[in-house]
């Protein structure tokens, strides 16, 4: 795991730039640096040693010089690999898993990312060829921006590197403002800064004096609904899941550090947490989170867990106020407004693993997406059994069955429910049937935005945008595949990963690896019937049948229960914060021009007098003061505004 | 000055559902759920300020769409539930 920093072009600057670039991203490799400049390419590289401790260091070069690369990330199958390359003949100098790729683009070229398991972004200069290749891993774990300036080509992990480029400047881009309160992500390559993009998940770039051209290597593919499943025995298909979890957990293990595992005391952090138990000579070391609030806590399923593995247990505890304390550290570090504080605790719980001196730790992320445990594909379902039979008053008693957490839904009606949840008005062809109630109120939270960036965006709606994004047999899925697709191509790397995975750790130079993102194990499950994955309303069943001996009962058995933080109501702590106050004072909001500065105030004030504020006020309230936090950061607008 | 039953919820959809924005036309039969006006905990909210503003003690059977879902059904049942009119 690292950082890396890089152009294409003409640069007469090259090493000095780099320098300032990958001193950007210091936090992601805080082991090493180095730096490698030409005129017409450049690579910047800081490194956090994991694999290949004394000869991995990057950039590095083949014994032609011809190829060098610049690698942030983890190849898991690297040892395979070596040996196959080892077996024609090929000479491997290092340790690493840097050095397998820089093989396999000598012996395929741009296909190599075909055979690479693993988390990962990487630029290889090929100076025979005169051209650079980025790549970027199917899941979109690990990170890669750019932007050009001129005829140059400049990319790097993070974009903070990127504004240490002459002539970047930071700027909102309006439309990311605008999918971000609709559909919590902007849609890749769009990033919240105007004119700087994102290499999406699984695509590759080449940049020659032809030009810059990208494309997809992989594609997340379900299959017809017409078709007949790959698998139809429930018992064939636990085993052969057993087996390949158990094999992605095996190969994430692999590292010349010790390894450490997340334990959320969920069903996914647990299943991780006890391979990876089984899997190391030494006692696991397990990191979580606990909160004050019982609405938030998970600590008894923690220990729980903790103690029927025997891991050596470690928990940091975050408070409300803990989360408005680091809440300007996380914008820093996600790069993008947010609308929910969720990123906050797990920022804190990389401190912590890094306090403890690990470098590495496993989740249990993806496998929401991947097996279908969100509560909205069981809401989805709960709708579209409504829309049937409208005018039910039984069916939508359902609703609160599937959010026994939120205690606001015990209190409303049946008629009430299937009006929020919008059972039977929707359409049951609409492509984003699954999400709809979802983006239409986030989307409320544009109520806030200024009359000028509602004139700026004019008519633009980011589901149609989004809609024109679906694969040509979208349509043709099973709807639970709809919806797993929509979370998992765009949310995840969007929202998850990039909020909540990579971004968070790399903060404190922490690498998170995530068995259930390995490509064989979402290839497999997009393979499985539905029924398997969600079984009449509960969740990821063939997975818990998978895994039902590895827990205690208390949890293989446990409904989910979403990740979530204190939100607003964080930041209304007694005389705290005063960065909240000027952030979002008229006139700080007036200056940057984006949100009604009037209406933000009321917000402000209902949100700190009256804390069970409902989801709507709260989504409005982090987005506006995290979209306040950015632009002071990166573009020290709201700054000058408040200091004025 | 005298505030009629739908100006004084007006004004509370206005201002606490709405931010104070007064260029929104909120037509009195406009659904308040269609429109993104309220979410489930804003219709908590509505049901306690008419509790606390006009005295109405509210049975779970009154909160339904029919009784709340626009500012005429919300003045409709507000009158036929008070004893008295209401006057500020």
């Amino acid at each position: 795991m690292c950082g890396f920093s890089g152009y294409f072009g003409s640069n007469r600057d090259g090493k000095a730039l780099l320098e300032r670039m990958t001193a950007a991203i210091a936090h992601r490799g805080p082991d090493e640096q180095g730096v490698f400049a030409t005129p017409q390419a450049g690579l910047g590289h800081v490194r956090l040693s994991i694999v290949g401790l004394g000869d991995g260091q990057q950039p590095m070069s083949d014994p032609s010089g011809e190829l060098t690369i610049a690698f942030n990330g983890e190849i898991f199958n690297y040892v395979e690999l070596r040996d196959e390359l080892k077996a024609r003949g090929r000479r491997l100098r290092t340790s690493s898993d840097t050095e397998v790729i820089l093989h396999l683009y000598d012996e395929m070229g741009e296909e190599c990312v075909s055979l690479l398991n693993g988390d990962f972004a990487f630029a290889i200069w090929d100076s025979r060829r005169r051209r650079m290749m980025l790549a970027r891993d199917r899941m979109g774990v690990r990170p890669l921006f750019y932007t050009t300036q001129g005829s140059t080509l400049y990319f790097a992990s993070e974009v903070k590197a990127l504004l240490e480029v002459p002539g970047v400047t930071a700027e909102i881009d309006p439309i990311a403002l605008d999918q971000i309160f609709t559909l919590w992500a902007p849609i890749a390559p769009r990033t919240p800064f105007r004119n700087i993009l994102e290499l999406e998940p699984a695509h590759l770039m080449i940049a020659d004096e032809r030009g810059v051209t990208t494309r997809a290597y992989w594609r997340l593919q379900f299959a017809d609904r017409s078709e007949t499943p790959a698998y139809t025995d429930e018992r064939g298909a636990a085993e052969d899941l057993r087996a390949l979890l158990a094999d992605a957990t095996r190969i994430r293990m692999r590292a010349d550090v010790p390894v450490g595992a997340y334990l959320s005391g969920g069903l996914d952090s647990s299943i991780v947490s006890a391979l990876a138990a089984g899997m190391t000579p030494q006692r696991l070391r397990t990191f979580s989170v606990t909160f004050e609030s019982a609405e938030h806590d998970e600590s008894a399923f923690q220990l729980e867990m903790a103690a029927a593995l025997g891991t050596a247990h470690s928990a940091v505890a975050c408070s409300a106020g803990d989360i408005a304390r680091v809440f300007p550290e996380v914008i820093r570090f996600t790069e993008r407004p947010i609308i929910r504080t969720a990123p906050a605790p797990l920022f804190q719980l990389s401190g912590l693993v890094q306090e403890a001196g690990l470098k590495v730790v496993m989740t249990g992320e993806g496998a929401d997406e991947v097996f279908a445990g969100y509560d909205i594909f069981k809401e989805a379902r709960v709708r579209r059994f409504c829309g049937r039979q409208q005018g039910s008053r039984i069916r939508p008693h359902l609703f609160r069955k599937l959010y026994p957490y939120l205690p606001g839904l015990k209190q409303q009606s049946p008629e009430y429910l299937a009006a929020f949840f919008g059972a039977g008005d929707e359409p049951l062809n609409d492509p984003l049937f699954s999400h709809r109630p979802r983006f239409k109120g986030t989307a409320a939270t544009k109520l806030f935005f200024s009359a000028e960036l509602r004139a700026e965006l004019e008519d633009y709606d980011a589901t149609e945008e989004l809609i024109g994004r679906l694969p040509k047999d979208f349509g043709r899925w099973h709807p639970l595949h709809q919806a797993q697709y929509l979370e998992s191509r765009f949310l995840l790397p969007g929202y998850i990963l990039s909020s909540q995975g990579d971004r968070m750790a790399m903060a404190h130079g922490i690498e998170g690896r995530f068995p259930f993102l390995d490509h064989r194990l979402v290839e497999f499950a997009a393979k499985l019937p539905p029924e398997m994955k969600l079984k009449r309303l509960t969740e990821k069943h063939i997975l818990r049948e998978a895994t039902k001996d590895l827990l205690p009962p208390m949890i293989g058995k446990r409904t989910k229960q979403p990740y979530r933080a204190p939100d607003s109501h964080s930041f209304s702590g007694p005389g705290a914060f005063d960065y909240v106050r000027d952030a979002l004072s008229e006139k700080t909001v007036s200056a940057a021009g984006l949100f009604n500065a009037k209406a933000v105030a009321k917000l402000h004030e209902k949100c700190r007098t009256r804390p069970a504020s409902g989801f709507r006020d709260n989504a409005a309230f982090v987005g506006i003061l995290s979209t306040q936090l950015w632009l002071q950061t990166f573009t020290g607008a709201g700054r000058k505004a408040a200091a004025a | 000055m005298t505030q009629t039953v739908k100006d004084k919820v007006r004004t509370f959809i206005i201002e606490n559902f709405l931010f104070g924005d007064t260029s929104y036309e909120l037509a009195d039969t406009a659904s308040l759920i269609e429109n993104d006006i309220i979410d489930s905990t804003g219709v908590l909210e509505l049901v306690a300020f008419i509790e606390d503003q006009f005295g109405i003690v509210m049975v779970d059977a009154d909160i339904v769409p029919a009784n709340l879902d626009s500012l005429a059904r919300i003045t409709t049942f507000i009158e036929a539930k008070a004893a008295v009119p209401v006057t500020a």
